[in-house]
């Protein structure tokens, strides 16, 4: 059911049509930069030189993740994982922190920066088009198959029969199968995936670890911390109510026996 | 006398004003104009000063009451009102700064309603926000006495111990969780500031500043009002920002040892130098010197002491949240002027605010007079234990 992208780093030309398909689709302006994602850019094609002096184009666009950072982080829970693979942004509830911006391993989320009611955007995989049962357009449109649509599952084992019978070309790795716990979008390459610009040292589970697993320890915090205090608390004054007692025990005793 | 105030009204009107035109333009012509934010640096000064300094310095209303009103250490009773007013200050301020921060500030009440219990910055709003309701109360005290409501106040005086606890609580969860906010970006973070225990190293550096904070607020009060903290409260808490200090360094350079990411901070460059700048005078410094007892007994000792630990927290902070994610996310970020202006609007209105709390309310007065009666008491208390020979009871508060 869940759906994602295999973009094959091999076979992509550089063309720039995906970019223009998801301009379109997403009735974005077609003048904006196109060297920088932006709210009117939800994907770009990066020309990547390589050490040796070659090229390879790498798409930039939402990952897509399994187990989203941006959703993790957000603090009204604006942003979910749909079932059908597509991360959606609910500008509704955003109220604008850009904490999905810090924690997004990849770098996507773009922030309206000149807007005075500014939202959050990044690419939803084409979810209108994929709800009519249409592929995403950049995958559509992509003239050599780099962009591949297809459900997740499908797309792996596509990916994973493709090592198999090119091993000399391909870098033995999907980029996406379990980087930062997998993503909807998958890479296959035969450079290192490092030169590509896509981040090289993310954990193989989700980054949300990290943090969920502080918060599922607080309320072990709030107990133990609240008995403890409240216990001092009492002990303490308790002591201090003897001593008073003894004392003035004492004085009526001194005066008494004057 | 009358000269000086006009020159300090002065310059507080020259920054409130530049702030009120730094928020102006944030506010009709969007965050991008008045910030250096960008894509790639979405949290600047408002979040890396006014947001985690803010907190963090504000540290020293929940210590001092809990210190007071749970531990029940009645000689530091005089430092507690001012305290709880600073930290309560802070809040209000650190809220109005997010106000400006947050892109949509008129949605900064959706955590109330919309959960997700996954992320720590929703945890750190709802602590935020009841800690804020905590300190209105804890400080209420002052407002009730002043308007001579005193059924209201004997309800709040007997509720104290309960919201202290809570106050406590809370600050121990969003104190730590600032620093777990940062958890989550390991491939973002300089490994000198990133660590698993950025949670436990917050809440301690917290502590420790606020220990701090209430001694510089007494010199500044000293300055200012001629509220004069007695000499020997003044040398406890710096004996308590040393006992703080001492296990926060420990932590800190052992999980760098345990990292193995100490010899980083040697490399040449600007993290590094922040670096050290940060540890070597910001903790190590006030350290060696707290440790002499003739520097924790005499003011300069106290008050240098006080403001190397306020520095080394504020580097702590502004290097975790600008120099240590600066380094890889490959983009520069310098505050732009109006984000200063805003930033010296809000330190500058949290210094108006305390000084008009403290001129028109009981901050320091009524409590003096609180504590004479104290201190008498437990004089009178250790003449006669010492006199039959006996031992003060533990738990006894020794004058």
């Amino acid at each position: 059911m869940s759906k994602g992208l295999l973009i094959d780093i091999t076979q992509c030309v550089g063309c720039g049509a995906c970019q223009e398909a998801c301009v379109e689709a997403n009735g974005m302006l077609p003048e904006a930069d196109e060297t920088r994602l932006s709210g009117d850019r939800y994907t770009i094609v990066q020309e990547t030189p390589l050490a040796d002096g070659e090229t390879r184009y790498v798409r930039k666009l939402c990952m897509h993740c399994e187990h989203p950072t941006c959703a993790s982080v957000c603090p009204v829970g604006a942003f979910s994982k749909t079932a059908e693979g597509p991360v959606l942004y609910d500008e509704g509830k955003c109220i604008g922190c850009r904490y999905c911006m810090m924690a997004c391993p990849y770098e996507i989320p773009r922030y309206e920066w000149e807007s005075r009611n500014p939202r959050v955007r990044k690419c939803v995989l084409c979810a209108p088009r994929l709800a009519e049962g249409l592929p995403t357009a950049c995958s559509e449109i992509c003239p050599t198959g780099a962009t591949l649509f297809g459900e997740r599952k499908e797309l792996l084992e596509e990916a994973h029969r493709r090592i198999r019978e090119q091993p000399e070309l391909y870098v033995q790795q999907v980029y996406g199968e379990v980087e930062g716990g997998g993503t909807s979008v998958l890479f296959l390459s035969d450079r290192p995936f490092s030169e590509m610009g896509l981040p090289g040292n993310l954990p193989s589970h989700a980054m949300n670890e990290y943090t969920e697993a502080v918060l599922s320890k607080l309320p072990n915090v709030v107990v133990v911390g609240g008995s403890l205090l409240s216990g001092l608390y009492w002990i303490i004054n308790r002591r201090i109510e003897q001593t008073k007692e003894r004392n003035r025990e004492r004085e009526s005793a001194e005066g008494g026996g004057r | 006398m009358r000269l000086k105030i006009t020159f300090w009204k002065i310059v507080f009107a020259v920054i409130v004003a530049l702030g009120i035109y730094g928020v102006v333009l944030r506010f009709t012509q969007g965050l991008g104009a008045a910030t250096n934010l960008s894509d790639e640096f979405p949290w600047g000064l408002w979040i890396g000063f006014d947001l985690l300094c803010g907190v963090g310095l504000a540290a020293g209303g929940f210590t001092m009451a809990a210190v007071v009103h749970v531990f029940n250490v009645k000689r530091y009773h005089s430092v507690v009102r001012p305290a709880i007013l600073t930290a309560f200050l802070g809040y209000v301020l650190v809220i109005l700064a997010l106000l400006v921060d947050l892109g949509r500030p008129w949605f900064i009440w959706h955590p109330i309603i919309m959960w997700n219990h996954h992320s720590v910055m929703f945890e750190v709003a709802w602590c935020v926000m009841l800690y804020t309701t905590v300190l209105a109360v804890e400080f209420s005290p002052a407002v009730l006495e002043r308007f001579k409501l005193r059924r209201l106040l004997g309800i709040v005086r007997r509720s104290l111990p309960f919201f202290v606890v809570a106050g406590v609580l809370l600050s121990t969860l969003h104190q730590s969780s600032l620093g777990s906010l940062y958890l989550i970006v390991p491939n973002k973070l300089h490994p000198l500031w990133y660590s698993p225990l950025l949670p436990v190293l917050f809440w301690l550096s917290a502590v420790t500043v606020g220990c701090a904070m209430v001694i510089l607020e007494s010199f500044l009060s000293q300055q200012a009002f001629g509220h004069a903290l007695p000499r020997h409260v003044r040398e406890g808490l710096a004996s308590m920002a040393l006992v703080l200090l001492i296990p926060y360094a420990l932590l800190r350079i052992l999980d760098l040892l345990q990292r193995g990411a100490l010899s980083l901070a040697f490399r040449p460059g600007l993290e590094g130098a922040m670096f050290l700048l940060e540890v070597g005078l910001g903790v190590l410094l006030p350290l060696a010197l707290l440790l002499s007892s003739r520097v924790r007994a005499s003011a300069p000792g106290q008050l240098g002491g006080a403001v190397l630990i306020i520095l080394g927290f504020v580097l702590n902070r502004m290097n975790v949240g600008i120099t240590g994610m600066e380094a890889t996310i490959r983009a520069g970020y310098f505050p732009a002027w109006t984000e200063v202006a805003v930033t010296m609007m809000i330190v500058a209105l949290g210094f108006a605010g305390f000084s008009l709390a403290a001129r028109h309310l009981p901050v320091f007065e009524h409590q003096a007079a609180d504590d004479l009666v104290e201190v008498r008491k437990e004089a009178k208390a250790k003449e006669r234990w010492e006199g039959r020979g006996a031992d003060l009871p533990t738990g006894y508060p020794s004058p």
